[in-house]
């Protein structure tokens, strides 16, 4: 133990040595792995926190297919849908897009109808909103600078500015839920667009069967050719494989960031400076058994991948639930004028954490044990020549 | 004959520091239970199908309820022009698996 411990020491006075070489790895390598340990913590939090949530989501939405394109969809086409056995409710949803001049902002309009009766949570004000009121998220309240009773103009499609009095307000923790969102009552609703009284932006179908929602689906599509019926499955599907590490950019940053760790580790392995054969070459003059050689760069690359692993993770884990993700925040926000801010729950997958260590702290380690064993193997005298 | 300890003593630190932090995060989810029956609840009474994340494009706003083809929907071989495009994955079924 004793020994070890001594080897431990003369390769941290090593490491001390080269203070500024050494220093500079580790910073270079806590960086690899807080972003490495960022991405990963980031999706994985996400997709979560979507699959709790998106559970309530309906079981089953109708929607209608024109010319490729989505359409709103005609009321008798829930009648008809009733009476497909197993069914219970059909419930029309309303919603649609609002551009906002002001601010440059989209919002995403809905109409209080169907299930809109229930008292809602999560929210400051009353819901419903009566005629001639909205209840809208944060991100809209902030954008307009709203408050409960404040007025809010929207330009309907007849090109008519309608005043309408904010009722209510969405709490800050349902932001990612709610946060662009406009809700008014079918009938301003139906006034703002235009939609007429027959047709709704798709329809919510209640199987009572969880087993049957794939039967009804497939009868729904039999029925109306022109229609694309959306499970619950299918939605929960999106989001597991939306944000995951492996999509677009976020692979940019992820292959980027691990390409920095194989040039790091591939410097290490391609061969020792002449300094450090010289010093391979003394120890071994002075006696150093070849695996004593071996076991001091095990332990310089130990001290070097575990300061720099623990650090980069304990700073990636910071980032990610304390500081929402700021750092990568102007990449996630793109052209987005309202944006939540991330408030992710702690979800945390160990295979994960395991993987990232077993990705980077193990072939560093290697990297740095294999030159030298090559050198320890050959006679100091050729060591130490060069 | 010091190194060594302050080596130790620092990856022990940092080690304490990340189960503080684990396991603060594993209080934070048995807290934050109520809080996402809430969101689930509000999810079921507004009939919602997607996050409120990226209001940029239709297709990046509900992606769940998106054409496969929305990102390119302006021209034929349009290209895919908001910048939350390029973070998203594009869903299992659109690599032909699944797709009817």
């Amino acid at each position: 133990m004793r020994k070890h411990l001594k080897i431990l020491e003369y390769a941290l006075s090593s490491l001390w040595r080269r203070k500024f070489k050494s220093l500079g790895i580790i910073a270079v390598f806590s960086l690899i792995i807080f972003t490495l340990s960022s991405i990963l913590l980031l999706t994985y939090a996400f997709k979560r926190e979507a699959m709790e949530v998106l559970r309530g989501a309906p079981e089953l939405i109708v929607q209608r297919i024109s010319a490729g394109r989505h359409e709103m969809i005609p009321s008798w086409y829930g009648k008809r849908i009733q009476e497909i056995p197993g069914v219970g409710m059909v419930i029309p949803r309303y919603w649609g897009y609002y551009y906002d001049p002001s601010t440059g902002g989209n919002y995403t309009v809905m109409a209080a109808a169907g299930r809109g009766d229930r008292k809602l949570e999560m929210l400051s004000g009353k819901y419903p909103p009566a005629g001639g009121e909205v209840v809208v998220g944060k991100g809209v309240a902030e954008s307009r600078f709203l408050s409960e009773g404040s007025r809010i103009p929207i330009k309907g499609s007849d090109g008519q500015v309608r005043n309408f009095i904010v009722a209510g307000i969405f709490t800050d923790e349902s932001s990612l839920l709610t946060n662009d969102l406009i809700i008014m009552s079918l009938m301003d609703f139906r006034d703002v667009f235009k939609t007429g009284n027959e047709r709704a932006t798709d329809l919510v179908v209640q199987v009572f069967n969880p087993d049957e929602v794939e039967n009804v689906a497939r009868k729904i599509r039999e029925i109306f050719p022109d229609t694309r019926p959306i499970t619950r499955k299918e939605i929960l599907r999106t989001y597991d494989t939306l944000f995951d590490w492996r999509s677009g950019m976020v692979l940019t940053m992820f292959g980027g960031a691990l390409l920095a760790f194989i040039i790091l580790a591939w410097d290490k392995a391609a061969g020792l400076s002449a300094e450090e054969r010289h010093e391979i070459g003394i120890l071994k003059a002075i006696g150093w058994e070849t695996s004593d050689i071996m076991e001091l760069r095990f332990w310089e690359g130990f001290v070097t991948s575990s300061v720099s692993f623990l650090t980069g993770l304990i700073g990636g884990y910071l980032h990610i639930f304390f500081f929402g993700a700021s750092i990568f925040a102007p990449a996630l926000k793109g052209w987005s004028v309202i944006f939540p801010s991330f408030r992710l729950l702690p979800y945390l997958n160990p295979y994960q954490v395991v993987v990232l260590m077993f990705l980077t702290v193990i072939p560093y380690m290697a990297a740095t044990i294999f030159p030298s064993w090559k050198a320890a193997i050959t006679d100091p005298d050729v060591v130490m020549r060069g | 004959m010091h190194k060594h300890r302050i080596f130790i003593a620092a990856i022990i630190t940092e080690i304490l520091i990340l189960m503080v932090l684990f396991l603060s995060g594993i209080s934070r989810l048995k807290s934050a239970e109520g809080l996402l029956q809430r969101k689930t609840e509000l999810v079921k009474s507004l009939m919602l199908t997607d996050l409120s994340v990226w209001t940029e494009a239709r297709y990046t706003r509900h992606p769940s309820q998106a054409d496969w083809f929305a990102p390119f929907q302006d021209y034929p071989s349009s290209i895919e022009h908001f910048p939350a495009g390029s973070l998203l994955h594009p869903p299992s079924g659109a690599y032909g698996e699944g797709v009817e």
